[in-house]
């Protein structure tokens, strides 16, 4: 592990990104930034603006109008960027998977480096898949 | 030419550029440290700041948006960063030997103190987006409000040492003198001044022009990779810089002796644990509560502090 990997995963800006979302998976995103999880102990805060991130979470069901809009967004993010999938409708669309407003699921979009499952995932899922994040960063190239 | 290498070295590596920035990001870290503990958190490692600057500065891209002034888009931040420097420079090269600043450096150091607000400014309204613009116009009445009560409390210390503009001169009064904290009006005039360098610093409840909930990052939103490192680093260093001024202006300056640098980071925990403290424990304000804020009960202060030392007390 360089110098390089260990300054990215040690600094982790995340955007968080609703592309049709119930917002519970929202909430328990802000739940890990809360006393009990705190995960500003890694690094990892939360940034307004895409332009600052590393870290495209991408929640919800992937509608059809949103589709455009997180290429979009993926290709403002500044690279080395990475794009997690968050909870079962980010992951596969969940139970909206044959509804006629989903277009694609999300890792047909975008190329997605985590997934993190769960209706809402829990935040200690969230922190497992945070290491899983870490993990990749580590290793790659 | 050993000149210009002398001036040189004080403004990149000490006590300019590396020993300020370095200062700065540790005193970054205290705050969020800080802010941490007030909210029975954890957080970060006391290196953290440093890495998040490292990133951006070398292994990030640096966007630039379609259509934008190159030279204004990328040139504010280094001139944020330059003058936020030559600040800290002056300042740390004055104040250990009070004898070698020039007449009206206060007056310069002041002027200064507004450019990296004034590059933010420019540097959002050159970014083409319309929260930057909105935040940008939020600094610019922010700038307008907090300046005036600035400037009026800057006049205390000036007025107490005998109506000496040099930073020296205030610093050798306070010497001979006793401190200016230690009257009525130092102390009404310190209160105005922690008030006017919380907007300056940008921190809540002032944080209206990257106000994170409402606008984004505001002037910030369309920055990344470098440039967003290095304003990182000039805000760093502007958390270094005015504090050790108010040190200056209240506590009768800095020493070199052992005794000395023990009592100035003494004297800059409590104004940086002040300024956390109020930054935790506010909402963010509108900005015309600001402007109102700032000019009214404020400037009204500030007045007072004034007429308190031109009678002497």
């Amino acid at each position: 592990m360089g110098f390089k990997e260990k300054v990215l995963s040690k600094s982790i800006y995340a955007f968080h990104l609703s592309s049709g979302s119930c917002n519970n998976c929202d909430i328990e995103f802000l739940d890990t930034l809360t006393p009990r999880y705190d995960l500003e102990r890694f690094g990892i805060i939360m940034v307004g603006s895409v332009k600052h991130a590393d870290v495209l979470i991408c929640t919800g069901s992937t509608n059809r109008l949103c589709v455009p809009r997180i290429k979009k967004l993926y290709e403002m993010m500044p690279k080395p960027g990475f794009v997690v999938a968050w909870g079962a409708c980010g992951s596969s669309r969940g139970v909206f998977k044959d509804s006629y407003n989903t277009g694609a699921p999300l890792d047909e979009i975008v190329p997605v480096d985590v997934y993190i499952p769960g209706c809402p995932p829990k935040p200690e899922a969230i922190i497992a898949g945070m290491k899983k994040l870490v993990d990749k960063i580590t290793v790659k190239k | 030419m050993m000149k210009i290498l002398e001036y040189l070295f004080l403004f990149l590596v000490f006590p300019g550029f590396a020993f300020s920035a370095t200062m700065g990001l540790f005193a970054g870290w205290v705050d969020r440290r800080l802010t941490a503990r007030v909210q029975w958190r954890v957080g970060p490692p006391w290196y953290q700041n440093f890495l998040d600057v490292i990133k951006l500065l070398f292994y990030k891209e640096t966007l630039i948006p379609e259509g934008v002034s190159k030279a204004i888009f990328l040139g504010m931040p280094l001139l944020s960063l330059a003058s936020a420097t030559l600040v800290s420079t002056m300042i740390l090269v004055i104040s250990p030997a009070p004898g070698s600043g020039f007449i009206g450096d206060l007056i310069v150091v002041i002027y200064l103190l507004m450019i990296p607000a004034i590059s933010l400014m420019l540097g959002g309204f050159a970014s083409e987006n319309p929260l930057a613009s909105l935040g940008a116009s939020r600094e610019m009445k922010l700038m307008l409000s907090y300046e005036l009560p600035f400037v009026i409390a800057v006049l205390v210390p000036v007025i107490k040492s005998g109506y000496a503009i040099r930073l020296g001169d205030i610093m050798m009064h306070q010497a001979a003198n006793g401190n200016t904290i230690a009257s009525a009006s130092g102390v009404i005039s310190f209160i105005v001044m922690l008030l006017c360098v919380q907007a300056k610093l940008g921190f809540t409840p002032f944080d209206i022009a990257e106000a994170e909930t409402e606008i984004m990052a505001g002037t910030y939103i369309e920055y990344s990779g470098k440039a967003l490192g290095i304003f990182k680093l000039a805000k760093a260093v502007m958390l270094f810089a005015l504090p050790i001024l108010m040190i200056i202006l209240y506590f009768g300056g800095i020493t070199f002796s052992s005794e000395g640098i023990i009592r100035t980071v003494i004297q800059y925990v409590i104004i940086l644990a002040l300024i956390v403290v109020i930054k935790n424990t506010n909402p963010r304000v509108r900005i015309d509560h600001a402007v109102k804020f700032f000019w009214g009960p404020v400037t009204a202060l500030a007045v007072i502090a004034a007429a308190l030392a031109y009678l002497g007390r």
